[in-house]
């Protein structure tokens, strides 16, 4: 898959050390959770997180989105905790 | 019509109100929410960071609102967010919805303050008094309060 944009925010921003990059992962990686996997092995900060389900929320395209939500080129994909507004 | 502003700027209440009531012909109530900083006195704090997803804040909370318009037969309704770093007792979010009935106006209320705290991207991050900062964990009740509706 080509030119994922991902976001951090949150304390997933300064794990990652970082707010946004774009990433080409492997072929086999389909879906949000295959993705979450993928940048655990990328990102030694963020495996931990990454590997806690309840810790971490995403979305696609700006609409929240769960593990098995599949992706395509040039998606914008956004990891951060659940959400504290309000 | 609802109308949703994402904004660092504070608000004034009574005028959000009396724009909303010029808005909603018709109208037999108004209710209304306000958030604010909340610095307690056996936890203080300094001043409280919102960070948000801009290119998601809007278009979510403008969901949420329609959703509540919908839910609620309200003839209006206003939803502002503030962002960025606020002090004790600042405001953070207004809510208010105007219906017919108080009953509609005070349940899309409650309605729309708790789909915002499990449905819209902030994220609250606290100044201590020594300087530190720490992230506001998720609530488990503020979900349990979101899925009644």
């Amino acid at each position: 898959m080509d030119g994922v944009r991902i976001l951090y925010f949150a304390w997933l921003r300064e794990r990652a050390g970082r707010a946004e990059e774009i990433v080409n992962p492997p072929p086999d990686v389909h879906t949000v959770g295959a993705l979450m996997q993928w940048l655990g092995t990328q990102h030694n900060s963020l495996a931990e997180a990454f590997a806690t389900p309840r810790l971490v929320r995403a979305a696609v395209n700006q609409n929240f989105a769960g593990p098995t939500t599949t992706l395509a080129n040039g998606d914008e994909v956004a990891f951060f905790p659940p959400v504290t507004g309000g | 019509m609802a109308e949703v502003r994402v904004q660092a700027a504070d608000f004034s209440p009574g005028a959000e109100l009396d724009g909303l009531l010029a808005r909603a012909p018709g109208a037999g109530g108004i209710a209304s929410f306000i958030g604010v900083v909340r610095s307690g006195v056996e936890r203080p704090i300094r001043s409280m960071t919102l960070e948000h997803y801009p290119a998601m804040t809007l278009p979510a909370i403008e969901r949420i609102a329609a959703e509540a318009e919908t839910r609620f037969s309200l003839l209006g309704c206003t939803v502002i967010h503030r962002f960025g770093q606020l002090l004790p007792a600042d405001r953070i979010v207004f809510v208010a919805a105007a219906a017919s009935h108080r009953r509609a106006a005070l349940q899309a209320t409650e309605f729309l303050i708790d789909w915002l705290k499990t449905k819209a991207p902030f994220w609250k991050q606290e100044e201590l008094p020594d300087g530190t900062t720490r992230w506001v964990d998720a609530v488990p009740q503020d979900v349990i309060d979101a899925a009644r509706w």
